[in-house]
């Protein structure tokens, strides 16, 4: 017997909004992020010192934001619960900066 | 006018998941959470074996001082499989892909898991990833050990570490979607009245892994990516000579596989906690604090993984931090073993296949636990780092711990999941062949370990042979204890008496619907007005009564 592709029904029921866009938007989006990769490239040919590393991390962190705010519609949830996932995501990654740079940090301590 | 009335010879059998389609098609393409946790049993199965069988490999190997059986290099990648196999595709994703997947939809009363194609999606994962890893093996295998320390899987291997580390890849995006379903569905799928406060602690316990699996998992899945990278186009990223740190590699590595250990064990302490309450007959005793004991350990487990770095040249001052924290996880452990044996205590207490296994596992967890805090203590570690006193302690968690705990829940659920009764008595035996079999190889290995015998080598030292000898011993009846309930449960899958709906009496959701359940669980919706293991209000069944000790 066929079964159905969903099988829950009252699962998921809270609404989901969220500021939705146009096609047009993501499009845009997308783009920005070909850019900011492009521009990664071609920065990295050009010697800027100890900002090598700063300025390609900048970047990155631009175009991950982009991605969380608008590709997985962070922002415009009405729910805390979106609020929550995110922070802890940034909470374990802290965790995971802070304690390896404890050791990085203190190598040279004797 | 002559009328004919037909009598069906024999009832129609009832309609449930096992026989609501019997093609191959509907099987490959089910949504079915139940189904799909069937999938998984017989891929994990398989999987199993093949580590097991390296295992004995390695086992046979080392029943001789001399490397006789097999040459240095075989050996490095023996244990590599062994390992890998183990680690990334047996003990990750058996308790929740197989008893998780079946019973958290039933346990909080849904109809199936939030997202079913995804978890279809994650059976296919894991499966492309095991075949990969299977072609891997055929093509020559890989010997960088299961961790895959650089430099020498990036600049000095010259075996299929790129394929490996693919196929973990591809694995681990299995688990990282498995636990994407579990946290929707606990979230969002509970039955009206079933309250966090009410969730069965197998629910907590999977819940906190679910965490566990999306928060870790991808950092290794970008450091699996990063040593490819490197290994292929010469980037330095760990490499001291490009300009990279192979410490870095042991931070990102460690950072999931040190918590990957909680993804192994902490769905078998929810296991155990169903298990033991079901067989005392009682609610577990501090409900709240066993509950929040799971996410403790998912916490505080992402603060601990340098301690498998402190000889490898980490600042002092981070070991010692790395050290503290790394006690702090003993406290929700003992937490939950001191509640369980608090749960005992006057309880009726009946010594049933799955409670036996439970008590396997408090002993065992218990040792390998101990065992943890003597390696996190800085001055020990730097002792027997890298020996068989760490392989010892790492068993005694995962196969002793993660392991028991599966198995006690595939006999529990046995009866629900298939809806026949497994052979008591076969499984009480096989039960006991585990418990020795397990001690018998593991033990000794403390004790060499402790003595000098450094790991991943073919060869020893003949004064170490009495105890190698033990183990390997050990390990064959270990492998008899694992090869009965192959067995006998495909046995009782045709031969087994019918199992009641509820044939242990027990709390819980899964136990108000039919055995095998129907293929969207409860024909209604079930409104949970009690707390959880609520066994003062269910009567015990026969069976259970006249327990050997009360």
């Amino acid at each position: 017997m066929a079964q159905p592709e969903s099988t829950h029904e009252h699962d998921l029921t809270v609404e989901h909004e969220h500021t939705t866009h146009s096609q047009g938007f993501y499009i845009a989006i997308g783009a920005v992020l070909l850019v900011l990769t492009i521009t990664t490239a071609a920065v990295a040919f050009i010697n800027l010192g100890p900002f090598n590393p700063v300025v390609a991390l900048l970047i990155a962190t631009i175009k991950a934001t982009l991605v969380i705010l608008f590709f997985m519609h962070v922002k415009g949830a009405s729910e805390k619960l979106t609020g929550v996932v995110v922070l802890s995501a940034f909470f374990f990654l802290a965790i995971l900066l802070t304690l390896s740079l404890a050791d990085y940090l203190t190598r040279s301590w004797r | 006018m002559a009328t004919t009335t037909v009598i069906p010879a024999t009832p129609a059998p009832k309609l449930n998941y096992l026989n609501n389609g019997h093609t191959l098609k509907s099987w490959l393409l089910t949504t079915d959470h139940k189904r799909i946790a069937l999938l998984y049993l017989v891929s994990v199965t398989a999987m199993f074996m093949l580590g097991g069988f390296f295992a004995m490999l390695i086992r046979l190997e080392l029943l001789t001082p001399q490397g006789d059986l097999m040459q240095a290099d075989t050996y490095n990648k023996v244990f590599t499989m062994h390992g890998m196999i183990m680690v990334f595709f047996f003990l990750v994703p058996v308790v929740p892909a197989v008893l998780g997947n079946f019973l958290v939809p039933l346990m909080v009363g849904a109809k199936d898991l939030a997202f079913p194609r995804i978890n279809l999606l994650s059976w296919y994962l894991y499966v492309a990833g095991g075949l990969l890893f299977l072609h891997c093996m055929l093509n020559g295998g890989v010997d960088t050990g299961w961790t895959f320390y650089t430099p020498y899987s990036t600049v000095g291997s010259n075996t299929n570490v790129i394929e490996a580390g693919l196929a973990i890849f591809l694995a681990g995006f299995s688990s990282i979607f498995t636990g994407l379903n579990f946290i929707v569905t606990v979230h969002r799928m509970r039955a009206p009245g079933l309250t966090w406060g009410r969730l069965p602690l197998f629910i907590w316990s999977n819940y906190a892994t679910a965490l566990v699996m999306i928060l870790g998992t991808p950092v290794l899945a970008i450091t699996i990516v990063l040593v490819a990278v490197e290994r292929s186009f010469h980037l330095g990223i760990f490499d001291p000579n490009l300009g990279g740190d192979p410490l870095l590699f042991q931070h990102l590595f460690w950072f999931y596989s040190h918590p990957a250990v909680y993804i192994m064990i902490l769905p078998s302490m929810g296991v155990i906690s169903e298990v033991i309450a079901c067989f005392t007959r009682k609610r577990v005793f501090g409900y709240k604090f066993v509950a929040l004991s799971s996410v403790a350990i998912a916490v505080f487990g992402f603060l601990v993984w340098a301690h498998h770095m402190f000889v490898a040249g980490i600042s002092l001052y981070a070991a010692l931090v790395f050290s503290f924290l790394s006690f702090s996880v003993g406290v929700p452990s003992a937490v939950k073993v001191f509640n369980w044996t608090a749960t005992l205590y006057k309880g009726s207490i009946t010594y049933a296949t799955p409670m036996l296994y439970a008590f396997g596992f408090i002993g065992l967890f218990t040792i390998g636990g101990l065992t943890g805090l003597m390696l996190a203590t800085i001055g020990i570690n730097v002792h027997v780092t890298d020996t068989y006193f760490v392989i010892a302690h790492f068993h005694y968690i995962m196969v002793g711990g993660a392991l028991m705990g599966y198995l006690g829940g595939l006999h529990f659920w046995w009866p629900k999941i298939t809806g026949r009764m497994y052979p008591e008595a076969w499984a009480k035996l096989s039960a006991m062949f585990v418990f020795f079999g397990f001690n018998l190889t593991f033990f000794p290995q403390f004790i060499l370990g402790y003595l000098g015998m450094p790991r991943r080598y073919w060869q020893y030292p003949p004064e170490f042979q009495v105890l190698n000898v033990l183990s390997t011993a050990g390990a064959s009846v270990l492998a008899v204890g694992y090869l009965l309930p192959m067995i006998y449960l495909l046995w009782s899958l045709r031969y087994g008496p019918i199992a009641g709906d509820n044939p242990w009496g027990a709390a819980g959701l899964e136990w108000k619907t039919t055995s095998p359940p129907p293929t969207f669980n409860f024909d209604e919706t079930p409104v949970v007005t009690w707390e959880a293991y609520n066994y003062d209000e269910i009567p015990e069944p026969k069976e259970l009564e006249a327990p050997v000790a009360r």
